[in-house]
């Protein structure tokens, strides 16, 4: 299986939902659709589903143009954001539905569908459920049954809209990992919609950052990470502190801010052209110490542990700003001296 | 504050003045009226009662009602659902007009829903001389009570669904399309069983309304006995003859198919209340 989608566009009234996004996906990929909300990732997942139309552009699964097939000819499985459960029927009626509606000749017999609804309720650890209404199971189990129904048509591109968007935190680290394990144990091929970057970085095999209705970077976690395609991008992932610079004379200076300028070599994204830019540093890519007597060019607001290290917030001349060091190095209210290990910086376009 | 007393709640007297007042309300101008028709109609016992309602010319009316009733409440009923489908579900050009006409038989007498026919079909209607040409009567014939009796009673089916359906949303629909379902198959397996208490609610309004109303066919009828006189209408003209105790015997046949309507929605809105399943 593989999908295709080329020069996609669609418009709802003033508001352009989809930019003239190309994407490909290969065959058993899981690929998450990462973005704020209103970029456009719901509207692209739709798209593909058939339950909406682009105003431009082609969709193709396996070569095949989808423009002119209607939704339920497409064999998508779509898990919907709010499950969208057949509120009257039971768990396994729910799951059953899409055998149940196929034409007599590829409808499989009763006791045929009958067994595979119990193999998919046993392999998402919910057959005690079958006879159970969706009020009457919990937020994560309904998210089994509304997978659970979308495969039962052993569908050739699975879409799941934020799957994991209405369950609280602990239920979704569980989730997750299943979810993970699923995908290639079935050997599907997924796109999941999602705006939570932690997510996207730990389930996919390659994320589609959008922006406005773009697709502004297509690649691998790693690489999105590392190589971050613009100053959106940089900005959105990796809870990076945003600064205001300018390049100029091979070096990155931070002014107004009190940090010592960046030689270009010591940058990992670097603007073109001289000028004004935007300076991402990220927690990690901190030098920090104590400030001995007159020197000094920030103050440690607060300090919280997390696993061996100590995140902290510091106070550099009114921006603040998060940074990482071992415990124990600074107490609050202290001054210390901070400059920038590295920086990812992009031209500052007005 | 005493325990178990809502702090949202008024003083005890007050709220005795207030339910006092809405029982007395309440017993003058429903319960007195149904009592008055009830006794009026066993005045003088069973007998002339009964010999009232199995008068050739009320059987008639009876007939007529119920075929009135029997041919307008499926018509709304298919009517109602595809008008609350379209409004609830999609976005158009035209949705507000069409809301706007759902809602219009509300919002003119009846007496209008009736003369729109006599402008449209009588003698001197619009298409009067072509159907007089083809000898084809609408006024002051069968049809005509249709029509006005469609026209008047097309809301009630729409304007129960329409809250519920937009409420519910097209989830549910587009999960069934994603699955494979045809349209014919999403509407019997998914959106018809989630509306189907407040259909029948709305049926069973649109049924009273079917057998009760007055105004509209009054001015389609033409009063023929045995042939286009309604119960409502029957009453009507046996009031005015002063025949009390035929008038409201057929009043009382009338007002219990009525109240067995009611009853039998009651019953069902309990049954939704306990959120019954399939």
């Amino acid at each position: 299986m593989s999908l295709e989608v080329a020069q996609l566009s669609r418009r709802f009234g003033d508001a352009q939902a989809l930019r003239d996004v190309s994407l490909a996906v290969r065959g058993g990929e899981f690929v998450a659709l990462l973005g704020p909300s209103g970029s456009g990732k719901t509207t692209l997942l739709r798209v593909l589903a058939g339950l909406d139309f682009a105003d431009a552009g082609t969709v193709r699964i396996d070569g095949r143009d989808m423009s002119a097939v209607p939704a339920r000819e497409r064999g998508i499985g779509f898990v919907f954001q709010s499950y969208a459960l057949f509120r009257h029927m039971s768990v396994f009626e729910n799951i059953a539905f899409g055998l149940r509606v196929r034409p007599r000749a590829q409808r499989p017999p009763r006791a045929e569908i009958a067994r595979r609804v119990e193999a998919l309720l046993g392999r998402m650890g919910i057959a005690e459920l079958a006879r159970r209404l969706p009020e009457q199971i919990s937020g994560g189990q309904r998210q089994r049954v509304a997978l659970a129904r979308a495969l039962a048509i052993e569908p050739r591109l699975l879409l799941l809209d934020e799957p994991f968007g209405a369950l609280d935190a602990e239920v979704r680290k569980g989730l997750r990992r299943w979810l993970r394990a699923l995908h290639a144990e079935l050997g599907l091929t997924s796109l999941f919609v999602t705006h939570d970057q932690e997510e996207a970085m730990e389930l996919a095999d390659r994320v589609a950052v959008m922006q406005a209705g773009a697709v502004v970077q297509f690649d691998t976690p790693a690489a999105i990470l590392d190589r971050p395609a613009s100053a959106f991008v940089a900005g959105f992932l990796g809870h990076a502190a945003r600064l205001p610079a300018r390049l100029s004379a091979g070096a990155l200076h931070f002014d107004p801010l009190p940090l010592p300028p960046l030689p270009r070599a010591a940058l990992r994204a670097t603007p073109e052209a001289e000028g004004p830019a935007v300076a991402f540093v990220r927690s990690h890519e901190w030098r920090i110490r104590p400030a001995a007597a007159g020197e000094g060019n920030a103050t440690l607001l607060h300090a919280r542990r997390s696993g061996g290290r100590e995140q902290l917030e510091i106070d550099l001349a009114g921006q603040v700003i998060e940074a990482e060091a071992a415990p124990g190095l600074l107490q609050p209210g202290q001054p210390c001296v901070v400059e920038a290990v590295t920086a990812r910086a992009y031209a500052d376009k007005p | 504050m005493a325990p178990g007393v809502s702090p949202t709640a008024e003083p005890r007297w007050l709220r005795r003045l207030l339910i006092g007042a809405a029982a007395l309300l309440l017993g003058l101008f429903l319960l007195l009226p149904l009592a008055a028709v009830f006794t009026e109609a066993l005045r003088r016992g069973w007998a002339p009662a009964w010999q009232a309602l199995s008068e050739p010319d009320a059987v008639a009316a009876v007939r007529l009602t119920l075929l009135v009733a029997a041919i307008a409440v499926p018509v709304n009923m298919a009517g109602g659902v595809a008008a609350a489908w379209c409004i609830a579900k999609f976005r158009f050009p035209g949705r507000s007009l069409l809301l706007a006409l759902i809602e219009l038989p509300f919002s003119v007498s009846p007496v209008i829903s009736g003369l729109v026919w006599v402008l449209l079909f009588g003698a001197q209607g619009w298409f009067g001389p072509w159907l007089q040409a083809h000898d084809v009567q609408i006024v002051f014939a069968v049809p005509g009570l249709m029509l006005a009796t469609l026209f008047v009673t097309f809301p009630f089916v729409a304007r129960t669904l329409i809250p519920l359906m937009q409420d519910q949303g097209r989830g549910a629909e587009e999960a069934a399309a994603t699955l494979g379902a045809s349209g014919w198959q999403t509407f019997r397996r998914v959106t018809l069983p989630d509306i189907r208490w407040a259909l029948l609610s709305g049926v069973l309004l649109c049924n009273a309304r079917a057998m009760g109303e007055f105004g509209a066919v009054s001015v389609v009828s033409g009063h023929i006995r045995g042939e286009t006189n309604t119960m409502p209408l029957h009453v009507e003209i046996l009031y005015n003859e002063y025949q009390f105790v035929a008038a409201f015997a057929v009043a009382a046949l009338l007002a219990l198919l009525a109240l067995v309507t009611l009853a039998a929605k009651t019953l069902l809105e309990r049954g939704t209340r306990r959120g019954l399943p399939a």
